[in-house]
């Protein structure tokens, strides 16, 4: 208890209170979004990953692309996008479906539902803040959570197949 | 000094970057396994069964024209036997390769080619492609190509890559079914379409896969899709017009399972009304699986079929309490009504995905005395079961491959005995179940030689964790509510060739290979079985004993069937696709990502190494003696 305390408490204090001002922000207030707004909004905001994680096992997305590797249909983990892997892009597959079999779920799930997935499928290939991911995945399988790593070149199906670039 | 020390640091360093490419070099080299050693690598078990006492093939067996291949099992008895003897045990090592003919589709092969008089008709699979190679060249010519054109959709809904299993050939007409769910009839000779008939609607999730079956003018066609809470189906067309002769449902009211007078089931648990809506939580079974994607056999003297249904829907099996009939089992059916005659249950609320799809094969079996008449089937469950043709009693069963998840099966209740502790409950994950989900053997048929009396079984040696969670019934999309995870059962390899005695139930020798077994078996007069690996070897083992008698590396995995015909020059001709895919080989045939170990519904976890050991590509590939 000497008198450099209150000092040096604060200066303790200073990293953690810097560290708060990095925090994600969320909207607690809704309002209408524009169509430009949403790649912000949705892309960059932890509760609507964990929505996106949800409704990818209640829309069955799993059955099909399993965590992220992929089965009856294409693995989601890599950095190779039949149909373009901007956030756009994976919303518009979502809704409208693509013609070598993705179904199309407009009429099952909400144009914002569709973006809470978009990010969701996002975050597989660890393209997302790193802080909104969830600490453990959510299913019996316990798959390891998305995290940054080296993207990993993946074969392609049929050479000469359309392997649309990313972004 | 300080250069001295300079000099030093450089060297380490330099040595340092050595270290560091030579073991990027080493672990991105492909992983290229030694080529397997000729000669005996086979676990003898037991001696082979005496004359009398050997199964045999079914009284009114009459082998087939031996030159020819008309049908994907080789004859209606399913035995994949040929009689052709001009490649032995002895002279088998000199195989090469007489011609190949490349697809030019890079999925999973699983058929095997026809041949009929001077053609082979080769179909692919989707875009379910057929063409027909003139034989009589030296390098055979093409000498039509029909294209089918399915719906592109259709890949979304198959389950397990988008392969087909072939065609079946009868009275001058190729018969086959597509992805998308059309049952097609072609002229042999011109290629031109006689019919087609559609038997399923791929946005509730439906396909073919299989090779359809014909019979008394009859073909009949099963349904796929037990992944996707599709209730199967299994109809009978008029060969000449492609009409709907009769339709025989898996699940639902008597009248749509064709369950009428002449149903006489073995076991209590089948008889009853309607069991196939009272075994299923409410209107379950509308969705509820049991499609007979597998093999179908025909016994022409009792004018019957039989054939297995698929796993019911979904996985996860807390969400239909009961039965769950008729799925997971074995039909027999009178060919020309399609009326059910009796029916065993292999898997009665099955909580693994063991598809009852697999062979049937009609045997006479040597039983107390007396000769009698039964189907032998290796099942998904990993049993090797006999039942008496006429009733469905089980005779026998053995556990061919390794299993923990039934105790055995109580031959008085024909039921297995589940092990309490391997059944799978929600949100949480049950380890080591044993065999995996792809069962003791998937779809790939076993062939039986009546000369040695034995069943040659390619299969696997596999178990799973398995997790169950709710899932929701969204047409056209998967319907699993499970997440498993493959891994190769004890011994630590993933594959098995047994040959089998069916009579004392038992193995006879056994070849262990590393990579599960998804390839057919053939067995041949010259005492040899021709079988082949995920790596690509074709294999000539002695029929007898097990020996490695010959192997050749092909440009693909091998998941196809191999069949044998005489070509018009009159040397025997030994075919066998390349081409790796399906369930087990859609981590090279998709792609897939081996990170994340429930890719191909858990199929990945066991087999992340394959995608350094094959390429994907299918190709046709014919041997022959040197000429």
């Amino acid at each position: 208890m000497s008198s450099r305390s209150p000092a040096s408490l604060l200066l303790l204090l200073l990293p953690v209170a810097l560290g708060a001002c990095d925090r994600e922000t969320r909207d607690y207030r809704s309002r209408a979004l524009q169509s430009t707004d949403r790649p912000a909004a949705f892309g960059g905001n932890a509760y609507h990953l964990a929505q996106g994680q949800r409704l990818y096992a209640w829309m069955n997305c799993a059955g099909c692309h399993a965590h992220g590797g992929g089965g009856m249909g294409p693995p989601l983990r890599d950095d190779e996008w039949r149909y373009g892997g901007r956030i756009d892009q994976l919303v518009a597959t979502i809704l409208d479906g693509r013609p070598n079999g993705m179904p199309a779920f407009r009429d099952k799930i909400t144009e914002d539902q569709a973006w809470q997935l978009a990010t969701y499928v996002r975050s597989m290939s660890a393209r997302t803040r790193q802080d909104m991911l969830a600490g453990r995945a959510d299913e019996p399988a316990n798959v390891e959570p998305p995290v940054l790593d080296e993207r990993k070149p993946v074969r392609r199906v049929t050479p000469g197949q359309d392997d649309a670039t990313e972004e | 000094m300080r250069s001295g020390a300079n000099r030093w640091l450089l060297v380490v360093l330099a040595a340092l970057i050595l270290i560091v490419i030579a073991g990027a070099i080493l672990l991105g080299a492909p992983d290229r396994k030694p080529e397997p050693a000729l000669g005996d690598n086979a676990d003898r078990l037991a001696d082979l069964p005496q004359p009398a006492m050997r199964a045999r093939p079914a009284s009114w067996y009459d082998p087939p024209d031996a030159d020819q291949w008309t049908m994907q099992l080789g004859d209606p008895s399913g035995t994949r036997f040929s009689p052709l003897a001009d490649v032995t045990a002895a002279n088998v090592g000199s195989l090469e390769v007489a011609f190949t003919f490349d697809t030019r589709n890079a999925r999973g092969h699983e058929a095997a080619p026809l041949v009929v008089g001077d053609t082979m008709y080769v179909t692919t699979p989707y875009p379910n492609d057929v063409y027909a190679l003139d034989l009589t060249r030296p390098r055979p010519t093409v000498k039509w190509h029909y294209q089918p054109r399915p719906l592109p959709a259709s890949q979304g809904v198959a389950c397990c890559d988008v392969v087909n299993r072939g065609a079946a050939y009868d009275g001058g007409r190729l018969f086959f079914n597509t992805l998308d769910g059309q049952a097609i009839a072609l002229d042999a000779d011109s290629g031109a379409e006689l019919w087609r008939t559609k038997l399923a609607e791929i946005n509730k999730g439906e396909t073919i896969t299989m090779a359809p079956l014909v019979a008394e003018g009859r073909v009949l066609v099963g349904t796929s899709g037990g992944e996707f809470g599709v209730r199967g189906s299994l109809t009978a067309l008029d060969a000449g017009s492609g009409a709907v002769v009769w339709k025989a449902w898996s699940t639902g009211p008597d009248s749509d399972v064709l369950i009428g007078p002449e149903f006489r089931p073995f076991y209590p648990a089948e008889q009853g009304e309607d069991l196939g809506i009272h075994t299923w939580n409410p209107d379950g079974w509308r969705i509820g699986g049991g499609n007979p994607w597998g093999w179908i056999s025909y016994d022409p003297e009792l004018h019957m079929i039989f054939y297995g249904t698929g796993n019911p829907g979904p996985w996860n099996a807390t969400q239909r309490p009961g039965d769950n009939k008729w799925t997971a089992g074995v039909f027999a059916r009178d060919v020309r009504t399609g009326q059910a005659r009796w029916f065993y249950q292999s898997s009665p609320h099955d909580l693994f995905d063991y598809d009852d799809v697999n062979e049937s094969i009609l045997l006479d079996i040597p039983w107390q005395g007396k000769l009698r008449p039964v189907i032998a089937r290796p099942s998904r469950t990993g049993f090797f079961m006999i039942l008496d043709r006429l009733t469905g009693q089980v005779l026998s069963a053995a556990p061919y491959a390794h299993v923990n998840s039934a105790l055995k099966i109580d031959l008085e209740t024909g039921r297995p005995v589940v092990n309490p502790e391997k059944m799978p409950r929600p949100g949480r994950v049950t380890r080591n179940i044993c065999p995996a989900a792809p069962g003791g053997k998937d779809w790939n048929p076993s062939a039986f030689s009546p000369r040695t009396g034995l069943v040659y079984i390619p299969h696997l040696n596999l178990c799973m964790d398995e997790g169950e969670i709710d899932t929701n019934y969204i047409a056209g999309t998967p319907f699993l509510g499970a997440d498993a995870r493959m891994f190769a059962a004890p011994g630590g390899y993933r594959g098995v060739l047994s040959a089998w005695d069916p009579v004392a139930n038992r193995a006879v020798w056994r070849i262990r290979e590393d990579l599960p077994l998804w390839s057919g078996a053939l067995a041949t007069a010259g005492d040899v079985v021709f079988y082949g690996t995920l790596d690509g070897w074709f294999k000539a083992v002695d029929a007898r004993d097990g020996k490695l008698l010959w192997r050749h590396r092909l440009s693909s995995g091998i998941i196809g069937m191999p069949m044998t015909y005489r070509g018009p020059d009159g040397r025997q001709y030994v075919a066998i696709f390349a081409g790796v895919g399906g369930w087990s080989g859609a981590i090279v045939a998709g792609a897939l990502d081996p990170a994340d170990p429930t890719s191909a519904l858990g199929f990945v976890n066991a087999l992340g190494d394959l995608i350094h050991r094959t390429e994907p590509g299918g190709k046709l590939y014919v041997f022959a003696l040197p000429g």
